[in-house]
């Protein structure tokens, strides 16, 4: 282990409010649930109080939406239209986006604490009709998911006349099936009414038209399941965690070249630095940070001297990055920031939906210029096309996928130019990988052995594994 | 089973062309009669159609498209061109459109997809971490074509096992990891992949020790010492 890890650990304490007994089994179940006082504050909610009150105890708590873009979740709720119309609620639990994995903790342990968050936020925007859109992958949490939802309507938390209140919510699980781009809100809102899930344009808002064309209120997990602690104990007590401007715990996923990677959940504003070298494990034997993605991979990455912020919404902009879902992935000096660049563009490129040209073109062509670069068939130029590419991505399309992936190659080449250029020269160089490698390849000299020989362990050390020949790997996902 | 280009000289997607057909016409809504649906998918999917709030639409109801496809591949293996027919019957749509809500989605698959999916991880915190030789184990192991695993899925020579690189699948910290029969696991070193393989094909559990539920918090189960999160109100005893 590295000094840095040693003196730093420590450094950084979990404070456990939403994954507080998630350890204890018994807590995905109702009655494990219950018996830590589960279901107390939708009891109390539907017997003493008035929608108007819960929205605006959350607006005063500033809890912020914890799905990407941060937007206040009380504000959002304010802005339904009141009235016993028929509106909805979708809890996005699409979690799709490289690095981030909490919701799939949170589902997977404490599934009813966000139930009771759906029912509490439900009553409070008078809404009739809730919906969990889960990625289809999350098959084992779909599963646990419709167990849990099966014993809240056992329990009359869900349904018709919920305990006695003539409230009624139904709620239903729908299960993805594998499409990224279903986590942006309005394709979210497609895929729900059985389509392709194709972004829709905003104006109208989901909160104006939205699901079926009535008002739609949609939250992350982590946001909904913040609820019924905000509504239990009060804004002020939400405040006294966080920061100012982002108040409240955060389950942080950590990931990549990481001692101890997992979810943590820590009060917004901890040093992210302290956070990776002491929850996260710090880097690997022998290794030393490179760079790292603070908010997921459609955040700008930021270099191992940019990491000494406080870890929240306002931080990270600041610094010309984003908080986002909350996901670290951790690169060390092992990793080639090219060919990182390349894969966090190829899976844009393949999520791509396809209907604006920048993202459908921009994406596909990124991935074909950083395939060059990382075969080593580049010129310097290169560089600047990529960089303008994803200058004209940015703000001209329907939904922010292009832009997600603008901005974090737009960073990578901006902040390891170097990297970018020492790899073009290497490649230009000695012709590798491309003419020699394939040449050694062909001939049988290097087979079942690409990477042997100083030449290729140059290249390997430069941009990682030569790449398989032929068309770029389209993976799915 | 490679695909071929349908026009000499052009080239071939082979991300997308799986040599499928639609079965009759794709723009008629089929008869009930017609299709010879197994009643237990028919009730699954009118079940399943129920529960949506556009179920007395003018429009007619498709929200259940999805999850009805997720059936005929529960039921087939694999969304099979009669299979879509029989849930275009079901649904009232065309088969035509259930085609295109398949195509969109990954996990719809629209070949043969063996008895058992390998879905190996190849993203960012994965590849870090080894997933492109994790993939190319398991295609060894498994006897698939590697090249059409990284185009979207190889099933291997004995139509037993699909293995297939994935996007990130929401399980970074077990990176590298798979998903193996809809079930997360790892992380993952090419031997285990050596195991996997066998196990599945004797039929067995694979790798239970590496599974994501034996996973426990990676912060152990040190609870919070704060006053403020163990008061007794609302879910925080
Ligand atoms: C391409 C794309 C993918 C997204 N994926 C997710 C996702 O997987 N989960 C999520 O909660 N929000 C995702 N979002 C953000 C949602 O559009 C939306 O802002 C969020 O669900 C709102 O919930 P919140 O206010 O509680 O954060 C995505 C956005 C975009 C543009
Ligand atoms: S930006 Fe990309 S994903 Fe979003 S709507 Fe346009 S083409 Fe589709
Ligand atoms: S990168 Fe592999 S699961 Fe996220």
């Amino acid at each position: 282990m590295s000094g840095e890890t040693v003196d730093r650990a420590g450094a950084v304490k979990e404070t456990r409010v939403l994954l507080r007994h998630a350890q204890d089994p018994a807590m995905a179940t109702i009655d494990g649930y219950r018996s830590y006082g589960g279901y107390e504050t939708l009891e109390r909610t539907l017997r003493d109080q008035e929608p108007d009150e819960i929205v605006n105890e959350l607006e005063d708590s500033g809890l912020r939406g914890r799905g990407g873009a941060g937007f206040p979740m009380g504000k959002k709720v304010s802005f339904l239209p009141r009235g016993s119309q028929a509106k909805y609620l979708c809890c996005n639990a699409d979690e799709s986006e490289p690095g981030a994995f909490k919701d799939r903790e949170l589902i997977q342990r404490n599934p009813h604490q966000l139930i009771e968050g759906i029912v509490i936020s439900a009553f409070s925007g008078e809404i009739g009709h809730a919906f969990i859109f889960i990625r289809g992958e999350y098959d084992q949490q779909a599963d646990i998911l419709d167990r849990a939802v099966a014993e809240a309507y056992e329990a009359g938390y869900l349904g018709r006349n919920i305990l006695g209140s003539g409230y009624d919510l139904e709620l239903v699980v729908h299960r993805g099936a594998g499409a990224y781009i279903c986590g942006e809100e309005t394709a979210l809102l497609d895929a729900l009414e059985g389509k392709r899930g194709n972004p829709r344009l905003k104006p109208p808002f989901p909160a104006v038209q939205g699901l079926y064309g009535g008002p739609t209120l949609i939250n992350n997990v982590e946001t909904l399941s913040n609820v019924p602690h905000v509504v239990a104990n009060g804004a002020e007590w939400f405040r006294s965690f966080g920061t100012e401007q982002s108040p409240g715990t955060k389950v942080v996923s950590i990931s990549g070249c990481v001692g101890r990677p997992g979810n943590y959940e820590v009060e917004l504003g901890v040093n992210l630095r302290d956070f990776v070298f002491s929850l996260g494990g710090g880097m690997l034997e022998g290794r030393e940070l490179k760079a790292l993605y603070p908010g997921g991979s459609s955040s700008p990455v930021l270099t191992a001297d940019e990491i000494d912020l406080p870890y929240s919404f306002e931080a990270m902009a600041e610094a010309g990055s984003m908080l986002g879902s909350g996901s670290i992935i951790v690169a060390d000096d092992s990793v080639s920031i090219p060919h990182m660049a390349l894969r966090t563009a190829r899976f844009y490129h393949h999520e791509s939906c396809g209907k604006c040209s920048p993202c459908r073109e921009g994406t596909n062509w990124t991935v074909k210029m950083l395939e060059r670069v990382v075969r080593g068939e580049a010129t310097p130029m290169d560089l600047d096309i990529i960089s303008s590419v994803q200058q004209n991505i940015i703000g001209h399309c329907l939904c922010v996928l292009g832009d997600s992936m603008a901005m974090p190659v737009g960073a990578m080449v901006k902040k390891y130019r170097e990297e970018f250029e020492q790899v073009i020269a290497a490649g230009a160089m000695q012709g590798f990988p491309g003419e020699a490698g394939r040449e050694a390849q062909a001939d049988g000299s290097a087979a079942g052995d690409p990477d042997a020989g100083p030449e290729a362990a140059e290249r390997v050390r430069l941009v990682g594994r030569p790449l398989p020949e032929g068309p770029q790997e389209v993976t799915h996902g | 089973m490679a695909a071929e280009a349908r026009l000499p000289g052009f080239p071939v997607d082979r991300a997308n062309t799986t040599g499928r057909e639609p079965l009759g016409d794709p723009e008629e809504i089929p008869e009930l009669s017609e299709v010879d649906c197994p009643d237990q998918l028919r009730e699954t999917i009118e079940t399943l159609m129920d529960r949506y709030p556009d179920k007395d639409s003018s429009e007619g109801y498709k929200s259940a498209a999805i999850p009805a496809l997720w059936a005929v591949q529960r039921t087939y293996g694999w969304c099979t061109p009669q299979g879509i027919r029989q849930a275009a019957a079901v649904m009232r749509v065309t088969p035509a459109y259930l085609e295109s809500v398949a195509s969109f989605y990954d996990l719809l698959r629209q070949s043969p997809a063996g008895n058992h999916q390998v879905l190996v991880c190849t993203n960012i915190s994965c590849w870090m971490r080894g997933a492109d030789g994790l993939l190319d184990a398991f295609c060894r192991e498994a006897g698939a074509d590697r090249d059409l695993a990284g185009h979207g899925g190889a099933v291997s020579a004995d139509g037993e096992i699909l293995v297939s690189g994935f996007e990130c699948m929401g399980s970074c910290d077990l990176a590298p990891m798979a998903s193996i029969d809809e079930r997360y696991f790892g992380p993952l070193d090419e031997g285990d992949a050596e195991t996997v393989i066998e196990q599945l094909r004797r039929g067995e559990d694979p790798v239970p020790a590496k599974a994501l539920s034996e996973r426990d918090l990676p912060g152990g189960d040190r609870e919070s010492d704060d006053e403020r999160v163990t008061s007794d109100k609302g879910p925080n005893r």
